[in-house]
C-alpha cells in the first residue's frame, strides 16, 4: 500500500477495475453467473483507488449509510473480516446488495472519483467481502428475552428483521407462502445475476441463529393477525412484498404465451422450467420475444428469454434508454448478450395467430415531447406510426400493485388507497401498535437495500417497544 | 413434508388423499383449494379441499388422473409424504339460502362434490347434476348417492352409456322450468359451464362458476390464472375461483387452459418411459 509520511496515498492513475465477466456469447446460453466478482488482486487494486474522503459523499448515497471508506480501508489492510463487520453494522445482506443495488444512483453515483474519472467499484468490493461470510465475527447473541415475534414474508425485508430480532434475544418465526425462503431474491432475480446459493446461505445463517421458518404458510388465510397474537406472538412484522402484476390494459393481453414477468421468471427461477421435462413445470421457449418495460424485471425477463433460446429478444420501452430504471450493468449485460433495445414504443394490441397464441404485437411509436412534472420529456405518440412486431412470446414487466393479502391479515392496521400498508417511516410501526411493516408492501416496488433497511429499523423499534429499551 | 395419512381409491382413476396439515385444517372452508407440489421436481397443482378435520389435523383432496402429475400422485401410498401443500387458498364458496343445482362435469365433479356436501350441511336443498363423456368417466357417484336420494341426482353421459344421454343442460332446464332450484353452481369443462350459464340466464337464475385456469403460485403473484370477468381481469386464485358465470369470458379461459397441451403430453410421455428424474 503506497504511503507518504505514514499516510495512505490513493492510486489516482489506474482506471476503474473492470468487472470480471463471463464472455457474453457463452454465458447467454446458460444460467451461469454473469459476473464472477473480483479476485483478491482486483479488489486490492480497486481499494487503492478510494481517496478515503474526509467527507465521503458515497456514504450519503447509500440508503443505509454504510461506512464505505472504512470498509475499503480494511480491504486495503486485507482485514476482510473487519470490512465485513463494518458493512454489517448497517447492512445484513452485503453479498446480495453488492450484486443488485443500483450503485450508479446510490453510493457510486455520489463517489467523488466519478467526477473526473470513474467511481470506485463500491458494489464489487462489498460483494467481494460479502462472499467470504466465514470471516465475519460471530454476532453477539443477547440472551433469550421470552418474547415472540412473527415475521410474515421471507424476502430481504423479512429476513433482515428476523435476524436482528433473533440477535436481540427474541423467539422469531418467519411465515412464508412459498416452499422456500428469499422472496423475490429466489423467484424473481435469476440465477445468472444472483445465485440461489447466496440467498440460501443467508437463510441457513438465520436458522443457525434459531429463527424458525414455517413454509407453505399464507398468513391471512392460515392465520390472521389476531390469531397469531392469541397464539402468543407479541408483535408482527409484515413484509409480504408487492406481488400482484400490473396490466398493460390492451386487447389480447390474455392470449396464451403473453406473460406477466412474475410468471415467466417464477417458472424458471423457482420451478426450474428450464430443466423441463426433468422438472415438471413447463414454460415457453419463444424464438421472438418482446418484453415491455425498462426496469430490472424487464431485463431479467429478456435475458432469461435469451437463455431459453430466443433468436430475437427485444426490450420495448416507452421512453428512451437513458431513462430506463434498470441498473446500468444489467442493460449493458443484456445488450452484450444480444438483446435489442427498442425505445419509444408502447403496446397497442397483442395479435393471435392461427393457433390462437400470440403471434405479433402492435406498437405505437412515440417521440419525446414537452417535459412532464418529473422534468423528463414525456413520450407522445407519433400519429399513424404503428408497427407490428412478430413475437411468439410477449412479456409485460411494467410494475406491480399491492399484495392482496395485506388486507386479509387483519389487525387494526390501515392501508392507503392503493392497498399498501401505512407505516411510520422511521420505525415501521403501523396504525396497529402491535404490528410493524416494511419493504415493498409499504413503499411499493422498490429495492433490496431499502427493504433490508426497513427490516432493520423495524427490528430496532420492535425491540424498543417490547423491551422498553 | 406433508404425510399422507390415508389413500382411498374410488375408481380406476379417482383417488382421495388425506394429508396431515393441522394449521390448514383449522382454517379450511368449502370452495377453497390447496396447491400441491409432490416432490422436489414437481409442479404446483391446485386441488379443491374435499374435507378437513381441525381436531385431527388433516385435510383431504380428491383427484382424477389426467396427466403426469396426477398419474405420479396416484402411485403415492399412505405413509408417503408430499413435499409441499399450501392452503387454504381462494375465496370460500358462498351461496344464499334456497335450493341449488350443483353441476359437475368430468373432473369438475371432484370440485363439485365438496361444494354440494357443504351446501347440504348448511341447510340447502341440493340437486346434483353429474355429467361425463361416458360411464367409466363418471366420478364419485357413490359418494353423491350417500348425500342425496335418487330424486336429487341427475346423471348424463354424452354417449348414453349411463343415465340419460346428452348433456347437463337438459336436467338443468327441467329443474329451472319447474322452479325446483333458485341458484346454480357449476364446474367442469368450459363448454359445459358455458351452456349451463346460457340455460340459467334464460330463466334469470343466478349461476356461479368455479373456474380452473392454470395456476403457478396460487397467491396472486404471477398472473397466470387471470380470467376475464365482466370485462375486467381477475385472478382466479385470489379473487375466485368462484365467479358470476354470466360475466365470464369463456373463450379466453378455454384458450389459456390449453396453453401447455404439447408440454403436458411430453411430460406424461417422459414419465411413462421412465426417463423422468424423480419418480414419486
Ligand atoms: C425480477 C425482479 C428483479 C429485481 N431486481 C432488483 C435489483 O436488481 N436490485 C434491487 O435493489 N431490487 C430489485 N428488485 C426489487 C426487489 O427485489 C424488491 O424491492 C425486494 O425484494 C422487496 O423485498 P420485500 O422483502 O419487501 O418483499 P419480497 O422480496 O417480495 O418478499 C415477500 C415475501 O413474502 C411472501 N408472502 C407474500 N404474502 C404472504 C403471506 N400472506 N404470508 C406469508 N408470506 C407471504 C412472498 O412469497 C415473498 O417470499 C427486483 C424485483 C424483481 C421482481
Ligand atoms: C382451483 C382449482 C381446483 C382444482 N381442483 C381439482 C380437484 O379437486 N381435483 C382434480 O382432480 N383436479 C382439480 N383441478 C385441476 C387439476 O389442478 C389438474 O387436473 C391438474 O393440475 C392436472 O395435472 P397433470 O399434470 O396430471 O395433468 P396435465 O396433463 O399437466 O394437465 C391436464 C390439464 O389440467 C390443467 N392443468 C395443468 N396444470 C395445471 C395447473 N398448474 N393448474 C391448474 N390446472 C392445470 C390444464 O388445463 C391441462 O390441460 C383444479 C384446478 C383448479 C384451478
Ligand atoms: S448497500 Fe448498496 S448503496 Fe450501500 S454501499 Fe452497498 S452497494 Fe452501495
Ligand atoms: S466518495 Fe469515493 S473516493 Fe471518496 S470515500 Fe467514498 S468511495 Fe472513496
Ligand atoms: S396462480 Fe399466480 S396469480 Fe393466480
Ligand atoms: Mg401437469
Amino acid at each position: 500500500m503506497p504511503q507518504v509520511n505514514g499516510r495512505f496515498v490513493p492510486d489516482m492513475k489506474s482506471p476503474r477495475t473492470p468487472d470480471n465477466e463471463e464472455p457474453a456469447a457463452e454465458r447467454a446460453c446458460d444460467f451461469r453467473p454473469v459476473d464472477k466478482g473480483f479476485t483478491e488482486e482486483m479488489a486490492l487494486a480497486e481499494a487503492e483507488r478510494c481517496m478515503d474522503c474526509k467527507k465521503p459523499f458515497c456514504v450519503e448515497g447509500c440508503p443505509v449509510n454504510i461506512n464505505i471508506p472504512k470498509f475499503i480501508e480494511q480491504i486495503r489492510e486485507k482485514n476482510y473480516g473487519g470490512a465485513l463487520d463494518t458493512i454489517r453494522e448497517e447492512s445484513m445482506l452485503p453479498a446480495i446488495c453488492g450484486r443488485v443495488c443500483p450503485q450508479e444512483n446510490q453510493c457510486e453515483g455520489k463517489c467523488i472519483r466519478g467526477k473526473k474519472s470513474e467511481p470506485v467499484a463500491i458494489g464489487q468490493l462489498e460483494r467481494f467481502v460479502g462472499d467470504q461470510p466465514e470471516l465475519a465475527s460471530k454476532p453477539a447473541m443477547k440472551p433469550k428475552n421470552g418474547k415472540k415475534v412473527a415475521v410474515v414474508g421471507s424476502g430481504p425485508s423479512g429476513i433482515t428483521c428476523a435476524g436482528e430480532l433473533a440477535r436481540n434475544g427474541f423467539d422469531v418465526t418467519v411465515f412464508e407462502a412459498f416452499f422456500t425462503g428469499g422472496g423475490v431474491l429466489v423467484y424473481g432475480i435469476p440465477e445468472f445475476r444472483l445465485p440461489k446459493a447466496v440467498v440460501k446461505r443467508e437463510i441457513d445463517g438465520l436458522e443457525e441463529m434459531g429463527v424458525k421458518f414455517e413454509y407453505n404458510s399464507v398468513v391471512g388465510n392460515i392465520a390472521t393477525a389476531e390469531e397469531l397474537f392469541d397464539e402468543g406472538f407479541d408483535a408482527l412484522y409484515i413484509a409480504t412484498g408487492a406481488g400482484l402484476p400490473k396490466f398493460l390494459n390492451v386487447p389480447g393481453e390474455n392470449l396464451p404465451n403473453v406473460f406477466f414477468a412474475n410468471e415467466y421468471l417464477t417458472r424458471v427461477n423457482l420451478m426450474k422450467a428450464n430443466k423441463f421435462p426433468e422438472y415438471d413445470t413447463p414454460t415457453k421457449h419463444g424464438k421472438n420475444v418482446v418484453v415491455f418495460g425498462g426496469g430490472n424485471v424487464a431485463m431479467d425477463a429478456v435475458r432469461t428469454a435469451k437463455r431459453l433460446g430466443a433468436e430475437r429478444a427485444i426490450i420495448a420501452y416507452r421512453r428512451t434508454e437513458d431513462e430506463m430504471p434498470a441498473r446500468r450493468a444489467e442493460l449493458h449485460h443484456a445488450k452484450a448478450e444480444g438483446v435489442e433495445v427498442m425505445p419509444l414504443v408502447s403496446p397497442l394490441e397483442f395479435i393471435a395467430g392461427e393457433d390462437g397464441t400470440v403471434c405479433a404485437v402492435k406498437v405505437q411509436k412515440m417521440e419525446l415531447g414537452e417535459p412532464d412534472e418529473s422534468g423528463r420529456r414525456r413520450p407522445v405518440p407519433i400519429e399513424g406510426a404503428i408497427e407490428e412486431i412478430p413475437c411468439d412470446v410477449a412479456i409485460s414487466a411494467i410494475g406491480t400493485n399491492a399484495n392482496p393479502f395485506a388486507s386479509k391479515i387483519g389487525g387494526k392496521m390501515e392501508l392507503n388507497k392503493w392497498g399498501y400498508i401505512i407505516a411510520d417511516e422511521e420505525t415501521g410501526q403501523t396504525t396497529d401498535p402491535r404490528i410493524w411493516a416494511g419493504g415493498d408492501i409499504v413503499t411499493g416496488a422498490a429495492t433490496v437495500i431499502l427493504a433490508m433497511g426497513a427490516g432493520k429499523k423495524a427490528a430496532a423499534s420492535i425491540t424498543k417497544s417490547l423491551l422498553g429499551e | 413434508m406433508y404425510k399422507i395419512l390415508e389413500k382411498t381409491q374410488f375408481s380406476e382413476k379417482v383417488f382421495k388423499f388425506r394429508v396431515e396439515a393441522p394449521a390448514m385444517a383449522k382454517h379450511a372452508h368449502a370452495g377453497q383449494f390447496l396447491m400441491v407440489r409432490a416432490n422436489e421436481c414437481g409442479e404446483r397443482v391446485p386441488f379443491t379441499l374435499a374435507g378437513w378435520n381441525a381436531d385431527e389435523g388433516w385435510v383431504e383432496f380428491i383427484f382424477m388422473v389426467i396427466g403426469k402429475t396426477t398419474e405420479m400422485l396416484s402411485a403415492y401410498e399412505a405413509g408417503d409424504a408430499l413435499r409441499d401443500v399450501t392452503g387454504p387458498l381462494g375465496v370460500p364458496t358462498e351461496m344464499p339460502d334456497g335450493p341449488c343445482a350443483v353441476i359437475g362435469g368430468g373432473v369438475g365433479l371432484a370440485i363439485a362434490f365438496p361444494v354440494a356436501k357443504h351446501l347440504i350441511e348448511t341447510g340447502h336443498e341440493v340437486h346434483a347434476i353429474m355429467g361425463a363423456r361416458t360411464k367409466d368417466l363418471l366420478l364419485l357417484e357413490d359418494q353423491f348417492r350417500e348425500l342425496l336420494d335418487d330424486e336429487h341426482i341427475h346423471i348424463t353421459t354424452d354417449d348414453g352409456s349411463y343415465g340419460e344421454q346428452g348433456v347437463v343442460t337438459a336436467p338443468l332446464e327441467r329443474l329451472l322450468e319447474s322452479k325446483a332450484v333458485t341458484q346454480v353452481f357449476c364446474v367442469g369443462p368450459v363448454p359445459m359451464m358455458k351452456f349451463s350459464t346460457l340455460t340459467a340466464e334464460k330463466y334469470g337464475t343466478p349461476i356461479t362458476a368455479s373456474l380452473n385456469p392454470i395456476m403457478v403460485d396460487g397467491t396472486g403473484m404471477c398472473g397466470c390464472c387471470r380470467v376475464e370477468v365482466d370485462g375486467k381481469t381477475k385472478f382466479a386464485c385470489v379473487d375466485g375461483p368462484d365467479f358470476d358465470a354470466t360475466k365470464v369470458d369463456w373463450d379466453d379461459l378455454r384458450a389459456r387452459q390449453a396453453a401447455y397441451r404439447t408440454e403436458e403430453g411430453q411430460s406424461l410421455k417422459a414419465y411413462e418411459e421412465g426417463s423422468c428424474a424423480c419418480h414419486k
